[in-house]
C-alpha cells in the first residue's frame, strides 16, 4: 500500500493532455462554491491529485464532466469538516413567492454595478442552488451531465434550477429596491 | 398543461432541454398565458444577466504550475501543500500506526496474513468506487445485461443475479483489481448503502467458509464456491448484510 510507484511519463503526458486543460472550470465551480481564493486553490490541487490518483479508472469520454464531479465531491467533503451549516437548505421556500414583488430585469441592468449584485445575490444562495446554476449558466453543461456531476437523478436537475432561479429572482430584487 | 407545471417545465424549455413535443405544448400556452409569458421574458432576462455578468473565475498562473509540479512528482505529491493540516497530521498519525502495528505483526511470516490483505485491498476498493462516483461501468438492474458485459473482459464468468425483489436491487457491474487479478464487482444496494460484492475464481482450492471481518467501520463477509471467491462488502449493517450474504449463496 505504501510502496513506491512509478508514474510513467505517458500518462502523466496523457494526464496533462486530457485533465489540466479543465483547471479554468474546476477553479471557477470550486470558487463559487467556496466563495474564496484561498480555500478554492486548495481544494482545486487536492482535487487534482486525487484525479491522478484515479485516472486509471477514468473511461476517456468527458474529461471535464469527470473532474467537475471530483472537485465537487472533494468541496462537499471539506464543507462537512468546515461549514456544515451551509449544507442545511431549507426547503420551505415556495416557487411563486416572487409574486409580490416582481423581478424586474430592466431595474437591474440599469445598476452600473450589475455584476457585483448578481455576484451578492448568487453567494447568497443556498450551496445546491448555487452548484446548478454555475454548472448551467456558466459552463453550459447539459442536464445530464449535472445530474452526474450533482449526484442527483436527471430529474431534479430541471425542478432545482427552476427553484434556484426563482430564489435567485427574489434575491436580485431585494438587492436592487435596496440600493 | 397548467400554469403550476409550466412553471417548472418552463426551464427546460428555455435550457433546450425538452423534446419537440412539450416545446410545442409550452408555446402553445404562452401564447395564451400573459402571465407565464411575463414570467418567461423575466426568467430569460435573468439567465442572460447571469451568463454575462456573473464572473467567471479562471485558475491563476501558480495554481497551474503548483499542480503541474505536484503532478509531476507522481506519488510523493501527497505532502505537497496540505489543505487541512490538522487532517493530513492525523492521517499520518493513523498510518504511522498501522505501520507500527504492521511490524508489531511481522512474526507472522510477513506481517499481515493473505487474508488481511485481500480484506484491505476490498475496502480500499469499495472506498475507491463511493470517491470518485464511480460505482459502476455498466448500470443496469438487468442481470442479462450485466452478466454479458464481463465477458471479453474477464476470463471467467460470474454469477449475476437480480436481487430487486429480495430488497437487494442490482445497481450494475464493474472491473476491479484485486490479488493481483482482474475480478468482476456487483454492485447492489440496501436504501442508500452500496454493497460491493467482488468474485474471482480461487487461486488455489482451498475452500473457505463464510467468514466476516469489520474494517474501517465496513462489514466484509468472505467465502467460496463453486471454484469462485467472493467478498461482500458495505456500511449497511451487519444483519442485513449476512442477509444478502444467504440470498446471494442461495442464487450461486
Amino acid at each position: 500500500m505504501w510502496k513506491e510507484r512509478n508514474v510513467p511519463e505517458q500518462t502523466v503526458a496523457r494526464f496533462e493532455q486530457v485533465v489540466l486543460p479543465h483547471m479554468d472550470a474546476a477553479y471557477n465551480l470550486a470558487r463559487w462554491l467556496t466563495r474564496n481564493d484561498h480555500d478554492a486553490e486548495d481544494l482545486v490541487q487536492e482535487s487534482y491529485l486525487r484525479a491522478f490518483k484515479f485516472f486509471g479508472s477514468f473511461q476517456g469520454a468527458n474529461a471535464r464532466g469527470w473532474l467537475l464531479t471530483i472537485v465537487r465531491n472533494t468541496c462537499y467533503t471539506w464543507f462537512r469538516e468546515n461549514r456544515p451549516q451551509e449544507l442545511t437548505t431549507s426547503f420551505d421556500e415556495n416557487i411563486h413567492s416572487t409574486e409580490a414583488d416582481p423581478f424586474d430585469p430592466e431595474k437591474l441592468l440599469l445598476q452600473s454595478e450589475s455584476g457585483q449584485l448578481i455576484k451578492q445575490a448568487m453567494e447568497e444562495l443556498p450551496l445546491e442552488f448555487r452548484e446548478v446554476l454555475i454548472l448551467r449558466e456558466l459552463e453550459g453543461l447539459s442536464y445530464k451531465e449535472i445530474a452526474v456531476i450533482a449526484g442527483i437523478p436527471p430529474g431534479t436537475v430541471m425542478s432545482r434550477l427552476a427553484r434556484a432561479r426563482s430564489r435567485l429572482k427574489q434575491c436580485l430584487t431585494k438587492l436592487v429596491n435596496k440600493e | 398543461m397548467n400554469c403550476t407545471d409550466i412553471q417548472v417545465a418552463i426551464h427546460g424549455y428555455m435550457d433546450g432541454e425538452l423534446d419537440p413535443l412539450k416545446n410545442l405544448e409550452i408555446e402553445k400556452h404562452l401564447q395564451h398565458c400573459a402571465v407565464c409569458s411575463q414570467s418567461y421574458k423575466a426568467d430569460q432576462a435573468l439567465q442572460t444577466a447571469v451568463k454575462t455578468g456573473a464572473q467567471y473565475f479562471p485558475a491563476s498562473a501558480d495554481l497551474r504550475k503548483r499542480i503541474q509540479s505536484s503532478i509531476r512528482q507522481g506519488d510523493k505529491s501527497e505532502r505537497v501543500v496540505p489543505a487541512m493540516p490538522w487532517r493530513w497530521l492525523a492521517a499520518a498519525a493513523s498510518v504511522a500506526v498501522v505501520v507500527v502495528l504492521a511490524w508489531a505483526l511481522v512474526p507472522s511470516r510477513y506481517g499481515l496474513d493473505a487474508e488481511q490483505l485481500v480484506a484491505q485491498e476490498v475496502v480500499s476498493s469499495h472506498v475507491r468506487s463511493l470517491m470518485v462516483d464511480h460505482v459502476a461501468d455498466v448500470m443496469s438492474s438487468d442481470q442479462h445485461t450485466v452478466k454479458p458485459w464481463f465477458t471479453g473482459k474477464l476470463d471467467f464468468s460470474p454469477p449475476v443475479k437480480n436481487l430487486t425483489n429480495e430488497g437487494f436491487p442490482l445497481v450494475g457491474g464493474r472491473l476491479d483489481y484485486l490479488e493481483n487479478r482482474a475480478v468482476a464487482a456487483l454492485v447492489y444496494q440496501r436504501r442508500n448503502h452500496v454493497i460491493n460484492l467482488f468474485i474471482w475464481p480461487l487461486s488455489h482450492d482451498t475452500h473457505v467458509k463464510t467468514k466476516g471481518l469489520a474494517r474501517q467501520g465496513y462489514h466484509l463477509v468472505h467465502w467460496s464456491k463453486a471454484g469462485m471467491t467472493y467478498w461482500v462488502i458495505s456500511d449497511l449493517n451487519d444483519t442485513e448484510l449476512q442477509e444478502f450474504v444467504r440470498l446471494v449463496q442461495a442464487s450461486s
